[in-house]
Protein backbone atom coordinates (compact mmCIF):
# COMPACT_ATOMS: atom_id res chain seq x y z
CA UNK A 1 0.00 0.00 0.00
CA UNK A 2 1.43 3.36 -1.01
CA UNK A 3 1.38 6.35 1.28
CA UNK A 4 1.43 9.34 -1.03
CA UNK A 5 2.31 12.89 0.00
CA UNK A 6 -0.02 15.41 -1.60
CA UNK A 7 1.95 18.63 -2.18
CA UNK A 8 -1.25 20.68 -2.05
CA UNK A 9 -2.82 19.17 1.10
CA UNK A 10 0.67 18.79 2.58
CA UNK A 11 -0.30 15.42 4.03
CA UNK A 12 0.54 11.75 3.58
CA UNK A 13 -2.63 9.94 2.51
CA UNK A 14 -3.55 6.37 1.54
CA UNK A 15 -3.22 5.42 -2.17
CA UNK A 16 -6.94 4.65 -2.43
CA UNK A 17 -7.62 8.40 -2.20
CA UNK A 18 -5.64 8.94 -5.38
CA UNK A 19 -6.00 7.97 -8.99
CA UNK A 20 -3.22 7.43 -11.45
CA UNK A 21 -2.89 9.68 -14.48
CA UNK A 22 0.08 8.24 -16.39
CA UNK A 23 3.48 9.49 -17.43
CA UNK A 24 4.32 13.07 -16.45
CA UNK A 25 5.92 15.87 -18.47
CA UNK A 26 4.34 14.91 -21.81
CA UNK A 27 3.91 18.07 -23.85
CA UNK A 28 0.90 18.41 -26.10
CA UNK A 29 2.07 19.45 -29.58
CA UNK A 30 1.52 23.17 -30.18
CA UNK A 31 -0.36 22.73 -33.43
CA UNK A 32 -1.81 19.21 -33.80
CA UNK A 33 -3.06 19.84 -37.34
CA UNK A 34 0.41 20.69 -38.56
CA UNK A 35 2.22 17.58 -37.35
CA UNK A 36 2.52 14.15 -38.92
CA UNK A 37 0.40 11.15 -37.90
CA UNK A 38 3.54 9.62 -36.49
CA UNK A 39 4.26 12.53 -34.12
CA UNK A 40 0.63 12.61 -33.05
CA UNK A 41 0.64 8.82 -32.42
CA UNK A 42 3.84 9.18 -30.40
CA UNK A 43 2.26 11.92 -28.31
CA UNK A 44 -0.95 9.95 -27.69
CA UNK A 45 0.25 6.42 -27.11
CA UNK A 46 4.01 5.85 -26.86
CA UNK A 47 5.47 5.85 -23.36
CA UNK A 48 8.88 5.52 -21.70
CA UNK A 49 7.72 2.72 -19.38
CA UNK A 50 11.09 2.57 -17.53
CA UNK A 51 12.02 -0.12 -15.04
CA UNK A 52 13.85 2.27 -12.70
CA UNK A 53 12.50 5.70 -11.70
CA UNK A 54 9.30 6.84 -13.35
CA UNK A 55 7.96 10.39 -13.31
CA UNK A 56 4.20 10.15 -13.28
CA UNK A 57 1.04 12.16 -12.63
CA UNK A 58 -1.38 11.41 -9.84
CA UNK A 59 -4.70 13.03 -9.00
CA UNK A 60 -5.83 13.44 -5.41
CA UNK A 61 -9.30 12.44 -6.61
CA UNK A 62 -10.92 11.87 -3.20
CA UNK A 63 -9.15 14.82 -1.64
CA UNK A 64 -8.24 18.22 -3.09
CA UNK A 65 -8.73 16.88 -6.67
CA UNK A 66 -5.48 18.48 -7.82
CA UNK A 67 -3.03 16.86 -10.19
CA UNK A 68 0.62 16.61 -9.13
CA UNK A 69 3.77 14.72 -10.07
CA UNK A 70 5.44 11.79 -8.36
CA UNK A 71 8.87 10.25 -8.97
CA UNK A 72 8.61 6.60 -7.97
CA UNK A 73 10.90 3.58 -8.20
CA UNK A 74 9.26 0.94 -10.41
CA UNK A 75 10.68 -2.06 -8.54
CA UNK A 76 10.64 -1.04 -4.87
CA UNK A 77 7.73 1.44 -5.39
CA UNK A 78 9.60 3.87 -3.12
CA UNK A 79 8.41 7.43 -3.72
CA UNK A 80 11.46 9.62 -4.26
CA UNK A 81 9.64 12.94 -4.34
CA UNK A 82 6.30 14.56 -5.08
CA UNK A 83 6.05 18.00 -6.61
CA UNK A 84 3.46 20.37 -8.00
CA UNK A 85 2.39 20.17 -11.63
CA UNK A 86 4.21 23.36 -12.62
CA UNK A 87 7.50 22.32 -11.01
CA UNK A 88 10.22 20.13 -12.45
CA UNK A 89 11.76 17.20 -10.59
CA UNK A 90 14.69 18.05 -8.33
CA UNK A 91 16.81 15.17 -9.53
CA UNK A 92 16.28 13.87 -13.06
CA UNK A 93 18.16 10.62 -12.72
CA UNK A 94 18.32 8.47 -9.64
CA UNK A 95 20.85 5.79 -9.07
CA UNK A 96 19.28 2.38 -8.42
CA UNK B 1 12.78 -37.28 -27.99
CA UNK B 2 11.36 -40.17 -26.09
CA UNK B 3 7.72 -40.53 -27.12
CA UNK B 4 5.29 -40.69 -24.23
CA UNK B 5 2.69 -43.46 -24.35
CA UNK B 6 0.89 -45.93 -22.11
CA UNK B 7 3.33 -48.57 -23.28
CA UNK B 8 6.33 -46.42 -22.25
CA UNK B 9 4.75 -45.87 -18.85
CA UNK B 10 4.45 -49.63 -18.38
CA UNK B 11 7.99 -50.23 -19.63
CA UNK B 12 9.50 -47.64 -17.27
CA UNK B 13 7.54 -48.98 -14.32
CA UNK B 14 9.80 -52.06 -14.41
CA UNK B 15 12.79 -49.82 -13.66
CA UNK B 16 10.91 -47.78 -11.02
CA UNK B 17 10.65 -44.79 -13.40
CA UNK B 18 14.30 -43.98 -12.83
CA UNK B 19 15.43 -44.06 -16.46
CA UNK B 20 13.23 -41.44 -18.12
CA UNK B 21 15.24 -39.23 -20.46
CA UNK B 22 15.69 -35.55 -19.63
CA UNK B 23 12.85 -33.53 -21.12
CA UNK B 24 15.18 -31.04 -22.85
CA UNK B 25 18.93 -30.80 -23.29
CA UNK B 26 21.18 -28.56 -21.24
CA UNK B 27 23.28 -26.69 -23.80
CA UNK B 28 25.87 -23.94 -24.04
CA UNK B 29 25.23 -21.35 -26.72
CA UNK B 30 26.70 -21.34 -30.21
CA UNK B 31 28.40 -18.24 -31.64
CA UNK B 32 25.50 -17.43 -33.91
CA UNK B 33 21.95 -18.43 -34.72
CA UNK B 34 19.47 -17.93 -37.54
CA UNK B 35 16.84 -16.83 -35.04
CA UNK B 36 17.27 -15.85 -31.40
CA UNK B 37 14.00 -15.82 -29.46
CA UNK B 38 14.26 -13.63 -26.37
CA UNK B 39 11.91 -14.86 -23.64
CA UNK B 40 11.29 -18.47 -22.65
CA UNK B 41 7.69 -18.21 -21.61
CA UNK B 42 4.84 -19.98 -23.36
CA UNK B 43 4.72 -17.52 -26.27
CA UNK B 44 8.49 -17.59 -26.85
CA UNK B 45 8.72 -21.37 -26.73
CA UNK B 46 5.69 -21.72 -29.00
CA UNK B 47 7.34 -19.30 -31.45
CA UNK B 48 10.52 -21.40 -31.47
CA UNK B 49 8.52 -24.61 -31.87
CA UNK B 50 6.48 -23.36 -34.85
CA UNK B 51 9.58 -21.79 -36.45
CA UNK B 52 11.24 -25.21 -36.37
CA UNK B 53 8.15 -27.24 -37.21
CA UNK B 54 6.35 -25.13 -39.83
CA UNK B 55 9.20 -23.16 -41.35
CA UNK B 56 12.09 -25.62 -41.24
CA UNK B 57 14.44 -23.27 -39.38
CA UNK B 58 16.63 -25.44 -37.17
CA UNK B 59 19.31 -23.08 -35.89
CA UNK B 60 17.27 -21.39 -33.14
CA UNK B 61 18.02 -20.37 -29.57
CA UNK B 62 15.56 -19.38 -26.85
CA UNK B 63 17.08 -17.10 -24.20
CA UNK B 64 15.32 -16.98 -20.85
CA UNK B 65 16.50 -14.74 -18.01
CA UNK B 66 15.04 -16.95 -15.28
CA UNK B 67 13.78 -20.49 -15.61
CA UNK B 68 11.30 -21.80 -18.18
CA UNK B 69 7.75 -20.83 -17.44
CA UNK B 70 8.72 -18.87 -14.32
CA UNK B 71 7.25 -15.60 -15.52
CA UNK B 72 3.70 -14.85 -16.54
CA UNK B 73 3.22 -18.34 -17.99
CA UNK B 74 3.21 -19.67 -14.44
CA UNK B 75 1.46 -16.68 -12.91
CA UNK B 76 -1.83 -16.51 -14.77
CA UNK B 77 -5.21 -18.05 -14.03
CA UNK B 78 -5.05 -20.35 -17.12
CA UNK B 79 -8.39 -19.30 -18.59
CA UNK B 80 -8.86 -20.08 -22.29
CA UNK B 81 -11.65 -18.63 -24.42
CA UNK B 82 -12.05 -16.95 -27.80
CA UNK B 83 -15.24 -14.90 -27.37
CA UNK B 84 -13.77 -11.57 -28.46
CA UNK B 85 -15.94 -8.93 -30.08
CA UNK B 86 -13.99 -7.62 -33.08
CA UNK B 87 -13.26 -9.78 -36.13
CA UNK B 88 -9.48 -9.34 -35.96
CA UNK B 89 -9.20 -10.37 -32.31
CA UNK B 90 -11.82 -13.10 -32.60
CA UNK B 91 -9.98 -14.76 -35.48
CA UNK B 92 -6.63 -14.65 -33.70
CA UNK B 93 -7.97 -16.11 -30.44
CA UNK B 94 -10.07 -18.66 -32.32
CA UNK B 95 -6.98 -19.89 -34.19
CA UNK B 96 -5.45 -20.30 -30.77
CA UNK B 97 -8.42 -22.20 -29.38
CA UNK B 98 -8.35 -24.55 -32.38
CA UNK B 99 -4.66 -25.22 -31.77
CA UNK B 100 -5.38 -25.84 -28.06
CA UNK B 101 -7.87 -28.51 -29.08
CA UNK B 102 -5.12 -30.59 -30.70
CA UNK B 103 -2.15 -29.42 -28.65
CA UNK B 104 -1.57 -32.38 -26.32
CA UNK B 105 -1.47 -34.73 -29.32
CA UNK B 106 0.68 -32.35 -31.38
CA UNK B 107 3.26 -31.95 -28.61
CA UNK B 108 2.94 -35.53 -27.31
CA UNK B 109 2.63 -33.90 -23.90
CA UNK B 110 -0.50 -33.66 -21.79
CA UNK B 111 -1.24 -29.96 -21.31
CA UNK B 112 -4.45 -30.93 -19.46
CA UNK B 113 -6.61 -28.75 -21.68
CA UNK B 114 -10.06 -29.00 -20.17
CA UNK B 115 -13.01 -27.54 -22.09
CA UNK B 116 -15.15 -26.89 -19.06
CA UNK B 117 -16.86 -23.81 -20.44
CA UNK B 118 -16.54 -20.12 -19.59
CA UNK B 119 -19.33 -17.93 -18.23
CA UNK B 120 -19.08 -14.14 -18.55
CA UNK B 121 -21.73 -12.73 -16.24
CA UNK B 122 -23.88 -9.67 -16.84
CA UNK B 123 -25.24 -7.61 -13.94
CA UNK B 124 -27.04 -4.75 -15.65
CA UNK B 125 -29.20 -4.11 -18.70
CA UNK B 126 -26.24 -2.61 -20.52
CA UNK B 127 -24.12 -5.68 -19.66
CA UNK B 128 -26.82 -7.88 -21.19
CA UNK B 129 -27.02 -5.76 -24.35
CA UNK B 130 -23.24 -6.01 -24.71
CA UNK B 131 -23.37 -9.76 -24.12
CA UNK B 132 -26.06 -10.26 -26.78
CA UNK B 133 -24.07 -8.20 -29.25
CA UNK B 134 -20.83 -10.07 -28.52
CA UNK B 135 -22.42 -13.52 -28.71
CA UNK B 136 -23.99 -12.61 -32.06
CA UNK B 137 -20.65 -11.29 -33.33
CA UNK B 138 -18.94 -14.49 -32.13
CA UNK B 139 -21.45 -16.71 -33.91
CA UNK B 140 -21.00 -14.79 -37.16
CA UNK B 141 -17.27 -15.49 -36.78
CA UNK B 142 -17.92 -19.22 -36.30
CA UNK B 143 -17.18 -19.11 -32.58
CA UNK B 144 -19.47 -21.08 -30.28
CA UNK B 145 -21.41 -19.32 -27.56
CA UNK B 146 -24.88 -18.49 -26.38
CA UNK B 147 -26.68 -16.24 -23.97
CA UNK B 148 -27.82 -17.95 -20.78
CA UNK B 149 -30.11 -16.72 -18.00
CA UNK B 150 -29.98 -17.13 -14.20
CA UNK B 151 -31.75 -20.51 -14.10
CA UNK B 152 -29.34 -21.96 -16.71
CA UNK B 153 -26.36 -20.44 -14.87
CA UNK B 154 -27.50 -22.11 -11.65
CA UNK B 155 -27.49 -25.47 -13.46
CA UNK B 156 -23.96 -24.90 -14.81
CA UNK B 157 -22.54 -23.60 -11.49
CA UNK B 158 -24.86 -24.69 -8.66
CA UNK B 159 -23.07 -22.77 -5.89
CA UNK B 160 -23.59 -19.40 -7.56
CA UNK B 161 -25.93 -16.87 -5.98
CA UNK B 162 -28.66 -15.85 -8.44
CA UNK B 163 -30.78 -14.14 -5.80
CA UNK B 164 -32.26 -10.76 -6.75
CA UNK B 165 -31.57 -9.06 -3.41
CA UNK B 166 -27.84 -8.54 -3.81
CA UNK B 167 -26.13 -5.31 -4.77
CA UNK B 168 -25.44 -6.51 -8.33
CA UNK B 169 -27.84 -9.34 -9.19
CA UNK B 170 -26.90 -11.71 -12.01
CA UNK B 171 -29.15 -11.07 -15.01
CA UNK B 172 -27.53 -13.49 -17.40
CA UNK B 173 -24.26 -14.45 -19.03
CA UNK B 174 -22.53 -15.43 -22.20
CA UNK B 175 -21.43 -19.04 -22.20
CA UNK B 176 -18.68 -20.48 -24.37
CA UNK B 177 -18.67 -24.26 -23.85
CA UNK B 178 -15.42 -24.76 -25.80
CA UNK B 179 -13.54 -22.46 -23.44
CA UNK B 180 -11.83 -23.78 -20.35
CA UNK B 181 -8.46 -24.09 -18.69
CA UNK B 182 -5.10 -25.79 -19.24
CA UNK B 183 -2.14 -26.64 -17.04
CA UNK B 184 0.18 -23.65 -17.44
CA UNK B 185 3.49 -25.32 -16.51
CA UNK B 186 2.75 -28.19 -18.86
CA UNK B 187 2.30 -25.71 -21.70
CA UNK B 188 5.81 -24.31 -21.19
CA UNK B 189 7.34 -27.75 -20.64
CA UNK B 190 5.47 -29.34 -23.55
CA UNK B 191 6.54 -26.64 -26.01
CA UNK B 192 10.12 -26.71 -24.65
CA UNK B 193 10.35 -30.49 -25.04
CA UNK B 194 8.91 -30.47 -28.55
CA UNK B 195 11.10 -27.54 -29.65
CA UNK B 196 14.19 -29.17 -28.15
CA UNK B 197 13.42 -32.35 -30.10
CA UNK B 198 13.50 -30.25 -33.29
CA UNK B 199 16.97 -28.95 -32.38
CA UNK B 200 16.13 -25.65 -30.65
CA UNK B 201 18.72 -24.63 -28.04
CA UNK B 202 17.02 -23.56 -24.80
CA UNK B 203 19.21 -21.40 -22.58
CA UNK B 204 17.89 -20.68 -19.11
CA UNK B 205 19.36 -18.05 -16.76
CA UNK B 206 20.54 -16.08 -19.79
CA UNK B 207 19.30 -12.49 -19.55
CA UNK B 208 19.73 -10.21 -22.54
CA UNK B 209 21.56 -7.09 -21.37
CA UNK B 210 21.97 -5.31 -24.67
CA UNK B 211 20.89 -5.30 -28.29
CA UNK B 212 23.51 -4.44 -30.90
CA UNK B 213 22.45 -3.02 -34.23
CA UNK B 214 24.40 -1.67 -37.16
CA UNK B 215 22.89 0.55 -39.86
CA UNK B 216 19.39 0.00 -38.51
CA UNK B 217 19.75 -3.76 -38.71
CA UNK B 218 20.01 -6.29 -35.89
CA UNK B 219 23.48 -7.75 -35.36
CA UNK B 220 23.65 -9.52 -32.02
CA UNK B 221 22.40 -9.65 -28.46
CA UNK B 222 24.56 -9.20 -25.39
CA UNK B 223 24.20 -11.90 -22.71
CA UNK B 224 26.07 -13.33 -19.73
CA UNK B 225 27.63 -15.76 -22.28
CA UNK B 226 28.95 -12.78 -24.23
CA UNK B 227 27.75 -11.65 -27.61
CA UNK B 228 25.43 -14.02 -29.50
CA UNK B 229 25.05 -13.17 -33.20
CA UNK B 230 21.68 -13.55 -34.85
CA UNK B 231 20.23 -13.08 -38.32
CA UNK B 232 16.85 -12.41 -36.74
CA UNK B 233 15.81 -11.61 -33.18
CA UNK B 234 12.28 -12.22 -31.94
CA UNK B 235 11.36 -10.57 -28.61
CA UNK B 236 8.55 -12.09 -26.59
CA UNK B 237 9.21 -10.66 -23.16
CA UNK B 238 5.80 -9.44 -21.93
CA UNK B 239 6.24 -6.94 -19.10
CA UNK B 240 9.87 -6.27 -20.01
CA UNK B 241 9.13 -5.34 -23.64
CA UNK B 242 9.65 -1.66 -22.90
CA UNK B 243 13.06 -2.39 -21.40
CA UNK B 244 14.17 -4.36 -24.47
CA UNK B 245 12.76 -1.74 -26.81
CA UNK B 246 14.74 0.98 -25.05
CA UNK B 247 17.90 -1.18 -25.47
CA UNK B 248 17.22 -1.13 -29.20
CA UNK B 249 16.45 2.61 -29.08
CA UNK B 250 12.70 2.89 -29.67
CA UNK B 251 9.55 3.30 -27.61
CA UNK B 252 6.41 1.18 -27.47
CA UNK B 253 2.78 2.09 -26.70
CA UNK B 254 3.00 -0.17 -23.65
CA UNK B 255 2.80 0.31 -19.92
CA UNK B 256 3.87 -2.46 -17.54
CA UNK B 257 1.63 -3.12 -14.59
CA UNK B 258 1.30 -5.84 -11.98
CA UNK B 259 -1.63 -8.23 -12.27
CA UNK B 260 -2.18 -10.58 -9.38
CA UNK B 261 -3.90 -13.86 -8.69
CA UNK B 262 -4.49 -16.02 -5.68
CA UNK B 263 -5.34 -19.62 -4.84
CA UNK B 264 -7.26 -21.06 -1.94
CA UNK B 265 -6.70 -24.20 0.09
CA UNK B 266 -7.67 -27.35 -1.87
CA UNK B 267 -11.38 -28.19 -1.74
CA UNK B 268 -13.46 -31.09 -2.97
CA UNK B 269 -14.81 -30.53 -6.51
CA UNK B 270 -17.39 -27.75 -6.33
CA UNK B 271 -16.99 -25.68 -9.50
CA UNK B 272 -16.48 -27.37 -12.88
CA UNK B 273 -16.57 -24.30 -15.08
CA UNK B 274 -14.92 -20.87 -15.28
CA UNK B 275 -16.95 -17.93 -13.96
CA UNK B 276 -15.93 -14.38 -14.83
CA UNK B 277 -17.61 -11.10 -14.04
CA UNK B 278 -16.62 -7.77 -15.46
CA UNK B 279 -18.98 -5.67 -13.39
CA UNK B 280 -18.14 -6.92 -9.90
CA UNK B 281 -14.67 -7.71 -11.20
CA UNK B 282 -13.43 -11.14 -10.32
CA UNK B 283 -13.02 -14.53 -11.93
CA UNK B 284 -12.74 -17.98 -10.47
CA UNK B 285 -12.24 -21.59 -11.49
CA UNK B 286 -11.20 -24.73 -9.64
CA UNK B 287 -7.93 -26.40 -10.52
CA UNK B 288 -7.45 -30.14 -10.82
CA UNK B 289 -5.71 -30.02 -7.43
CA UNK B 290 -8.93 -28.62 -5.94
CA UNK B 291 -7.85 -25.09 -5.12
CA UNK B 292 -9.91 -22.16 -6.27
CA UNK B 293 -7.90 -20.06 -8.71
CA UNK B 294 -9.01 -16.46 -8.37
CA UNK B 295 -8.06 -13.61 -10.62
CA UNK B 296 -7.74 -10.08 -9.38
CA UNK B 297 -7.65 -6.77 -11.16
CA UNK B 298 -4.63 -5.14 -12.67
CA UNK B 299 -3.02 -2.35 -10.64
CA UNK B 300 -4.02 1.11 -11.79
CA UNK B 301 -0.41 2.31 -11.88
CA UNK B 302 2.84 1.21 -13.54
CA UNK B 303 5.26 -1.09 -11.78
CA UNK B 304 7.74 -3.88 -12.35
CA UNK B 305 7.37 -5.47 -8.90
CA UNK B 306 5.92 -8.97 -9.26
CA UNK B 307 3.30 -8.30 -6.61
CA UNK B 308 0.10 -6.29 -6.50
CA UNK B 309 -1.71 -3.81 -4.28
CA UNK B 310 -3.51 -5.08 -1.20
CA UNK B 311 -6.77 -3.26 -1.83
CA UNK B 312 -7.12 -5.06 -5.19
CA UNK B 313 -7.21 -8.40 -3.35
CA UNK B 314 -9.89 -7.06 -1.03
CA UNK B 315 -12.09 -5.84 -3.92
CA UNK B 316 -11.66 -9.10 -5.83
CA UNK B 317 -12.58 -11.29 -2.87
CA UNK B 318 -15.60 -9.09 -2.18
CA UNK B 319 -16.75 -9.85 -5.72
CA UNK B 320 -16.09 -13.58 -5.40
CA UNK B 321 -17.96 -13.78 -2.07
CA UNK B 322 -20.91 -11.96 -3.58
CA UNK B 323 -21.05 -14.45 -6.47
CA UNK B 324 -20.36 -17.50 -4.29
CA UNK B 325 -21.38 -16.80 -0.67
CA UNK B 326 -20.22 -20.28 0.41
CA UNK B 327 -16.63 -19.36 -0.54
CA UNK B 328 -16.54 -16.77 2.24
CA UNK B 329 -15.24 -19.41 4.64
CA UNK B 330 -12.49 -20.66 2.33
CA UNK B 331 -8.96 -19.72 3.31
CA UNK B 332 -6.54 -18.33 0.78
CA UNK B 333 -3.27 -20.13 0.39
CA UNK B 334 -1.01 -18.03 -1.79
CA UNK B 335 -1.02 -14.76 -3.68
CA UNK B 336 1.39 -13.51 -6.35
CA UNK B 337 1.71 -11.07 -9.19
CA UNK B 338 3.05 -10.91 -12.71
CA UNK B 339 4.08 -7.89 -14.76
CA UNK B 340 1.76 -7.48 -17.74
CA UNK B 341 2.34 -5.33 -20.79
CA UNK B 342 -0.84 -3.34 -21.34
CA UNK B 343 -1.60 -1.46 -24.56
CA UNK B 344 -4.07 1.41 -25.02
CA UNK B 345 -6.55 -0.84 -26.90
CA UNK B 346 -6.03 -4.07 -24.89
CA UNK B 347 -4.79 -5.88 -27.99
CA UNK B 348 -1.32 -7.27 -28.68
CA UNK B 349 1.39 -5.84 -30.91
CA UNK B 350 2.79 -8.46 -33.29
CA UNK B 351 5.24 -7.76 -36.04
CA UNK B 352 8.08 -5.66 -37.33
CA UNK B 353 9.94 -2.90 -35.48
CA UNK B 354 11.94 0.14 -36.59
CA UNK B 355 15.04 -2.10 -36.46
CA UNK B 356 15.36 -4.47 -39.43
CA UNK B 357 15.12 -8.17 -38.53
CA UNK B 358 14.07 -7.38 -34.97
CA UNK B 359 10.52 -8.56 -34.33
CA UNK B 360 8.29 -7.93 -31.34
CA UNK B 361 5.36 -9.88 -29.96
CA UNK B 362 4.07 -8.07 -26.92
CA UNK B 363 1.17 -6.16 -25.42
CA UNK B 364 -0.86 -9.26 -24.57
CA UNK B 365 -1.55 -7.54 -21.27
CA UNK B 366 -3.86 -9.33 -18.93
CA UNK B 367 -4.95 -12.12 -21.27
CA UNK B 368 -2.01 -13.70 -23.03
CA UNK B 369 -2.13 -17.27 -21.77
CA UNK B 370 -5.17 -18.24 -23.83
CA UNK B 371 -3.38 -17.06 -26.95
CA UNK B 372 -0.13 -18.99 -26.43
CA UNK B 373 -0.40 -21.42 -29.39
CA UNK B 374 -1.92 -18.92 -31.82
CA UNK B 375 0.52 -16.18 -30.85
CA UNK B 376 3.48 -18.49 -31.43
CA UNK B 377 1.98 -19.69 -34.71
CA UNK B 378 1.42 -16.29 -36.33
CA UNK B 379 4.62 -14.80 -34.87
CA UNK B 380 6.75 -17.68 -36.18
CA UNK B 381 5.24 -17.09 -39.63
CA UNK B 382 5.92 -13.34 -39.34
CA UNK B 383 9.55 -13.89 -38.31
CA UNK B 384 10.22 -16.58 -40.92
CA UNK B 385 8.80 -14.59 -43.85
CA UNK B 386 9.73 -11.09 -42.70
CA UNK B 387 6.15 -9.91 -43.37
CA UNK B 388 3.19 -10.06 -40.99
CA UNK B 389 1.03 -13.18 -41.03
CA UNK B 390 -2.49 -12.50 -42.38
CA UNK B 391 -4.04 -12.71 -38.91
CA UNK B 392 -1.21 -10.70 -37.30
CA UNK B 393 -1.29 -7.82 -39.80
CA UNK B 394 -4.05 -5.80 -38.04
CA UNK B 395 -1.98 -5.99 -34.84
CA UNK B 396 1.05 -4.16 -36.21
CA UNK B 397 2.46 -1.19 -34.35
CA UNK B 398 1.36 1.09 -37.22
CA UNK B 399 -2.19 1.04 -35.88
CA UNK B 400 -1.14 3.58 -33.25
CA UNK B 401 -0.31 6.01 -36.07
CA UNK B 402 -3.21 5.25 -38.42
CA UNK B 403 -5.76 5.11 -35.61
CA UNK B 404 -7.05 1.66 -36.66
CA UNK B 405 -7.17 0.48 -33.05
CA UNK B 406 -8.93 -2.76 -32.14
CA UNK B 407 -10.80 -1.69 -29.05
CA UNK B 408 -11.24 -4.80 -26.96
CA UNK B 409 -11.34 -2.88 -23.66
CA UNK B 410 -14.39 -4.15 -21.87
CA UNK B 411 -16.11 -4.90 -25.16
CA UNK B 412 -15.19 -8.57 -25.15
CA UNK B 413 -15.80 -9.68 -21.62
CA UNK B 414 -12.19 -8.82 -20.92
CA UNK B 415 -12.17 -8.70 -17.17
CA UNK B 416 -10.01 -5.59 -16.98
Amino acid sequence: MLLIYCPYCKQYRDEEEFSYAGEAHIKRPQNPLAISDESWGNYLFFRKNPSDVHHEMWNHSSGCRQFFNVARDMITYEIKETYCISESPKIEKYKK
Amino acid sequence: MEKYSAFKLLKHSFSHHENWKRVWRSVSPKKSYDVVVVGGGGHGLATAYYLAKNHGIKNIAVLEKGFLGGGNTARNTTIIRSNYLWDEAAQLYELSLKLWEGLSRDLNYNVMFSQRGVLNLGHSLQDMRDIERRVNANRLNGIDGHVVFPDDIKKIAPLINISKDVRYPILGASYQPRGGTARHDAVAWGYARAADALGVDILQHTPVTGINCSEGKIKSVQTNYGEIFAKKVACVVAGNSGVLASMAGFKLPIESRPLQALVSEPLKPCLDTVVMSNAVHGYVSQSNKGDLVIGAGVDSYNGYGQRGSFHIIEHTLQAICELFPSFSRVQMNRQWGGVVDTTPDACPIIGLTPIKNLYMNCGWGTGGFKATPGSGYVFADTVANGTPHKLAAPFSIERFYTGALIDEHGAAGVAH
